[in-house]
């Protein structure tokens, strides 16, 4: 059997793109709850409130987005083709937005069949997207550390969400289970198992691709990835009951690695052979920065003990991680990956000869730099709200405003590519009559 | 075991770099010098293309008897690059800085995946079927830069 080396079985464009228009809206509403809870939100990652806002973010805005980005990705980059895509994607993209939702409210009102509701939704959409993602990502003959990390990532999402049920599911019933422990093994799996895992994979292959960097060093993005689940392994070892003394070195080792992978990305962005600089740059080199004083920060409160002991260390840290390094990673790759499938599609579409408009008419560059400034300035404005709890509602409607603007980016950039290939319809359709 | 891509896995980095100098002026507005520079990537991506659809893909079917498939793949990808490179072209011309700009965003994801897709998959194929003989892929390359470049 030869290698498929045909775009043919990259999913239908409305497959990613229902996940991309909607994500948005969620940092929105986070960013919205999150003012409306005001200056009491952000003291501890226990609150209520806080958890509710972080989960709008990690289930409404990052898990929608890296699932509908998987769905494209895993055929077009690892020749993992994915069984009825629409289909999946059906089920998928609402199952996970109304999750999101109920978990939210479930979390601001402590009602106990909210979090089942919850819990039960996730379990019927994340079994079927890792069932059938992993098994076209089993299937592919395709090799590699891109692959590799993309494997582990399914898994990752797995353990997440079975930890994340399980914890859903104790609330609601009320039973007693050792939430604490369980809490802190389902975070790490979620942000580093999952989140950041699938962006290592991602990152292999687009960041030499997007600005002719230099490819990263093989033996470092193989070892990176199998060393993120070894540290994933031990630092699941608390739920076992017995919180060892080494976890705390774990934790660090954890770190460690994210900002070896950081410092490497900085490293071949900064040795790039193309010399403009785009939003999707910028972006990545947000996200690799916050990364890498999420490490600088873990090291402090671990060496400063009553540092490490305020209940704020964490949501700084938190901050620094989903708004910081997942959102903007996130949103530059969606700028990018948007007007390029526009491209691709109205293409395909038009067929040989017949040029698509140009990729720059997409999302007008302009708008994707204002909403890229106002997103930093939205992170600056949370991590100073987590020192000053008064401007937790300021930081908050920054934050909205920052998500809307890439959710009406993101829509505009969709709709663009509804008006261009009706155009084409229309064309084709009059010079066939 | 031989390769016999090796020139051309080479020369792929070299108009990668030949890209970046043109994309880079055209984004400076030195309009003078880009024409300089995209004329010079032009030329050597062309005699790239050409090397492959006169010698390595016909040498390929020859000696594997396969002729559509992933050489069909390449070809119709050859033709979407060649649009673009047309589109810059036009755009030089032109003095549109945006009309460039994205015609070379464009071109550049198009170009990093073939060229992915060929070193990864088809010149490792043309490598094992062609080792055995005689075939001077880099003495082609080398011709058809001469004429495409006359120094």
């Amino acid at each position: 059997m030869h290698p498929n080396l045909s775009f043919e079985q990259a999913p239908p464009i409305s497959v990613p793109y229902r996940f991309f228009v909607t994500a948005p809206w969620f940092g929105a509403a986070a960013g919205l709850l999150l003012a409306w809870l005001g200056p009491d939100a952000l003291v501890s990652r226990w609150a209520p409130g806080a958890l509710a806002v972080t989960h709008l973010l990690v289930v409404g805005f990052m898990l929608q987005a890296m699932c509908g980005a998987l769905l494209q990705f895993a055929p077009v980059a690892a020749g993992g083709n994915v069984w009825r895509p629409r289909l999946l994607a059906n089920a998928v993209h609402p199952l996970l937005a109304t999750a999101a939702l109920v978990l939210a409210a479930a979390f601001v009102s402590s009602f106990g069949p909210l979090f089942i509701a919850a819990a039960s939704i996730f379990a019927v959409a994340i079994a079927a997207y890792v069932v059938v993602v992993g098994l076209a990502l089993r299937r592919t003959p395709a090799q590699g550390a891109t692959l590799m990390a993309l494997r582990l990532a399914v898994v990752g999402l797995a353990v997440t969400a079975t930890l994340g049920i399980t914890l859903a599911t104790g609330l609601g019933n009320g039973r007693s289970l050792p939430l604490i422990e369980i809490t802190l093994v389902h975070a790490a799996w979620g942000l580093g198992g999952w989140a950041l895992m699938l962006v290592m994979g991602v990152s292999y292959f687009v960041v030499p691709m997007f600005q002719l960097t230099p490819p990263y060093p093989l033996r470092l993005a193989k070892a990176l990835p199998l060393a993120l689940v070894l540290v994933l392994g031990l630092w699941s070892w608390q739920l076992t009951g017995s919180a060892a003394p080494w976890q705390t070195a774990v934790l660090l080792a954890g770190m460690l690695l994210a900002a070896v992978y950081a410092a490497t990305t900085l490293v071949l962005q900064a040795r790039r052979r193309r010399k403009v600089a785009d939003p999707t740059l910028y972006f990545f080199r947000g996200a690799m920065t916050c990364l890498l004083l999420i490490a600088a920060f873990g090291l402090w409160f671990a060496v400063d003990a009553e540092a490490g002991a305020d209940p704020r260390a964490a949501v700084w840290i938190g901050v620094l991680a989903i708004p910081g390094v997942f959102v903007s990673a996130i949103s530059g790759m969606l700028y990018k990956i948007i007007p390029f499938l526009n491209w691709l599609h109205l293409q395909r579409l038009g067929g040989p000869g017949v040029m698509p408009p140009n990729i720059r008419e997409m999302i007008p560059a302009r708008t994707m730099t204002g909403q890229m400034w106002l997103h930093f300035a939205a992170v600056a404005g949370l991590l100073l709200a987590v020192l000053q709890p008064l401007l937790t509602r300021p930081a908050g409607l920054l934050f909205a405003a920052s998500c809307a603007w890439l959710g009406v980016n993101l829509a505009g950039g969709v709709r663009t590519y509804l008006r261009f290939r009706d155009r084409m319809l229309a064309s084709a359709a009059t010079s066939a009559s | 075991m031989s390769q016999p891509t090796q020139a051309l896995r080479h020369h792929h980095k070299h108009c990668d770099d030949l890209f970046a100098e043109a994309e880079a002026l055209a984004n400076a507005g030195d309009w003078t010098a880009c024409e300089t520079a995209n004329a010079k990537f032009l030329g050597e991506i062309e005699a790239h293309f050409a090397t492959e659809e006169q010698v390595l893909f016909p040498a390929f079917a020859a000696a594997t008897g396969m002729s559509g498939g992933p050489v069909s793949v390449m070809l119709m990808e050859h033709a979407q690059m060649r649009d673009l490179m047309g589109q810059m072209t036009a755009a030089l011309k032109a003095r549109d800085g945006n009309g460039y700009g994205g015609a070379a965003d464009t071109l550049l994801i198009l170009m990093q995946q073939h060229n992915m897709k060929e070193e990864n998959i088809l010149y490792p194929m043309c490598d094992s079927s062609l080792a055995a003989t005689a075939i001077d892929i880099g003495g082609a390359l080398g011709e058809r830069l001469e004429g495409a470049c006359p120094r």
